[in-house]
């Protein structure tokens, strides 16, 4: 007992010769400007753009915020942005496996060329991951005869917006994973196989117990990205209102439409799901820490 | 072991090469690859001098100008700021400190329309922060550059961050001992080990700035030769039905981005062989 509280005063007192040094810690003014500069930033920057949207949200009132967000187009726009994660986040989480499977398990020619492309998405401008599709399936491009010979729509419906979606948020999963997987390496998979269990048994035993935190992570992001998508979905979605319209769509026409108040009450439900996002994110970053 | 006794076979042991590949070979084929060479064949229809009218139209030409001024001193800004919460994050204790840290992440979740109309309604000349300036914000480049600063912050500090968490005391203590005093330790010993990041961090925020395009048509004000952003000429050509001249613009988009990309990591590469070894 005495030694420990001994010791615990020698490291007091370290510490105090430690905080005390000036030649390791800068002077208290600096410090307290740092701490204000950073604050005030984050204030200007982050703090008030989110306190704005909730006060202008419910300016007009409590009626006025839920009429807006009970208002028939608003619910398709939830609904139809709904939808379009529901198909676009579980595809690209697969392919994310997939790929981090195939990229960080076994050595081939070619890897890093395949890992830029994984990448590209990120690099591409939204506006511009929206064009390809219209040069793709719109009435002029490679498909566009095709498809409205067979009456099939892509572009300026669903199938259109979900494309978009799934390009831009692609590699979310995908770059959480293989970095991980790569620091994990595959001696306990190959342990696992050599024992003789089989390559499903393995993946769902060995590596995913190992990996879900990291994928849980990236899922997380992929939907966050895939909900707001703005840039992309504007340019294959052909804003029809009540039935290509997502939410960040839905807040852009009402914005327009000089309804500021309708506008960010949907607005702050999107900065709801922003919030909650983060909070998750942190529990997962605190649980994967500690497990 | 494996690898020692059985160097060829250690790479089979494990199943679902082929089909793991082949998926991914596949899915990046159809959704990345097909639709990009799309942009590239489809300017094909043009003949070069069109090509170059279209590129090089002044309204073109202004934009590029305005994309890319509005984003490098964004991208500047997130460097100074970033850093600096990063270092506070990191080294200083103050209330909410995790609150604070975890909303740092907040441009990577809200919607980027969202971001928009927040930013447009508090620095608009009527909004909160605008109606104490003598000068307009919103509806001028200041605005573009409020609005890609915003998006550009977490990728600075989420890049740096970690680095200085990895950075060991005794580095700093040697760098003391040794008699420097903390701005020298800061600048000679701190901050080459920052750098590599810091870049990074810059070139993330700078490339997702180039391409943005929610965020800033709401704060932009869009006016033609003054306001308007690359991605937004490629917006308005399409809903002209121009298609050829939207591939165009797009064109010198990704070229842009590409060899931006390109330069950064030679970049990086000499500054780690300047700084780490």
């Amino acid at each position: 007992m005495e030694q420990s509280t001994a010791i615990q005063q020698a490291s007091n007192v370290k510490n105090k010769a430690a905080t005390k040094s000036a030649a390791l810690q800068e002077p208290r003014i600096i410090r307290y400007t740092l701490t204000f500069i950073a604050l005030a930033f984050l204030a200007f920057f982050i703090v008030l753009p989110l306190v704005t949207i909730f006060i202008t949200a419910f300016q007009k009132g409590v009626d006025v915020y839920f009429a807006a967000i009970t208002h028939p187009d608003a619910l398709a726009a939830i609904k139809l942005t709904l939808i379009v994660v529901v198909i676009a986040v579980p595809l690209n989480a697969i392919f994310g496996v997939m790929a981090a499977w195939s990229l960080t398990k076994f050595n081939f020619k070619g890897k890093n060329l395949l890992l830029t492309i994984v990448d590209l998405p990120f690099a591409v401008s939204p506006v511009i991951a929206g064009l390809v599709f219209i040069l793709l399936f719109g009435s002029q491009g490679l498909f566009g005869d095709w498809l409205f010979a067979n009456d099939i729509k892509i572009v300026f419906a669903l199938p259109g917006i979900v494309l978009a979606t799934i390009f831009v948020t692609l590699p979310f999963v995908a770059r959480e994973l293989i970095p991980l997987m790569q620091t994990q390496g595959t001696s306990e998979e190959e342990a696992s196989i050599s024992l003789g269990a089989s390559g499903f048994k393995t993946f769902w035993y060995v590596t995913l117990p190992n990996i879900k935190w990291g994928l849980f992570y990236g899922l997380i992001l992929c939907n966050a990205r895939a909900i707001g998508e703005f840039g992309a979905v504007s340019v294959v979605s052909g804003h029809i209102r009540g039935m290509t319209n997502t939410m960040p769509l839905h807040i852009e026409i009402l914005y327009n439409e000089y309804q500021f108040s309708a506008a960010f009450a949907v607005a702050s439900l999107m900065s709801v799901m922003a919030i909650f996002t983060l909070v998750v994110k942190d529990i997962i970053a605190w649980k994967s820490k500690s497990s | 072991m494996s690898s020692l006794i059985m160097p060829k076979k250690s790479r089979r042991i494990i199943p679902g090469f082929h089909l793991s590949l082949g998926y991914t070979m596949l899915y990046v084929s159809l959704l990345v690859l097909l639709p990009l060479s799309m942009i590239f064949i489809h300017t094909m229809s043009l003949s070069w001098s069109a090509f170059i009218d279209i590129i090089t139209e002044p309204r073109a030409v202004a934009s590029y100008k305005i994309s890319f001024s509005t984003a490098l001193i964004a991208g500047l800004l997130n460097v100074i700021f970033g850093t600096v919460i990063a270092w506070v994050l990191v080294r200083y204790q103050f209330p909410f400190k995790r609150i604070i840290d975890g909303l740092v992440d907040l441009p990577f979740a809200l919607p980027t329309a969202v971001a928009g109309i927040a930013l447009t309604s508090l620095y608009a000349p009527n909004g909160w922060i605008g109606q104490f300036f003598d000068f307009k914000i919103a509806f001028t480049p200041l605005g573009i550059i409020i609005a890609l600063t915003f998006i550009g912050l977490p990728f600075v500090v989420r890049t740096v961050q970690p680095v200085l968490q990895n950075i060991s005391a005794e580095v700093e203590e040697a760098s003391a001992s040794l008699g420097a005093n903390r701005l020298q330790t800061f600048r000679r010993v701190i901050l080459p080990e920052l750098l590599p990041a810091i870049l990074t961090g810059f070139s993330l925020a700078f490339a997702r700035a180039l391409g943005e395009y929610g965020s800033v048509v709401f704060i932009a004000g869009n006016m033609p030769m003054k306001t308007e952003i690359t991605p937004l000429i490629i917006m308005t050509k399409l809903e002209q039905y121009d298609y050829a001249g939207a591939t165009a613009i797009a064109v010198v988009m990704l070229v842009t981005s590409f060899l931006l990309l390109l330069t950064i990591n030679l970049i990086q590469w000499l500054a780690n062989r300047r700084f780490v070894h």
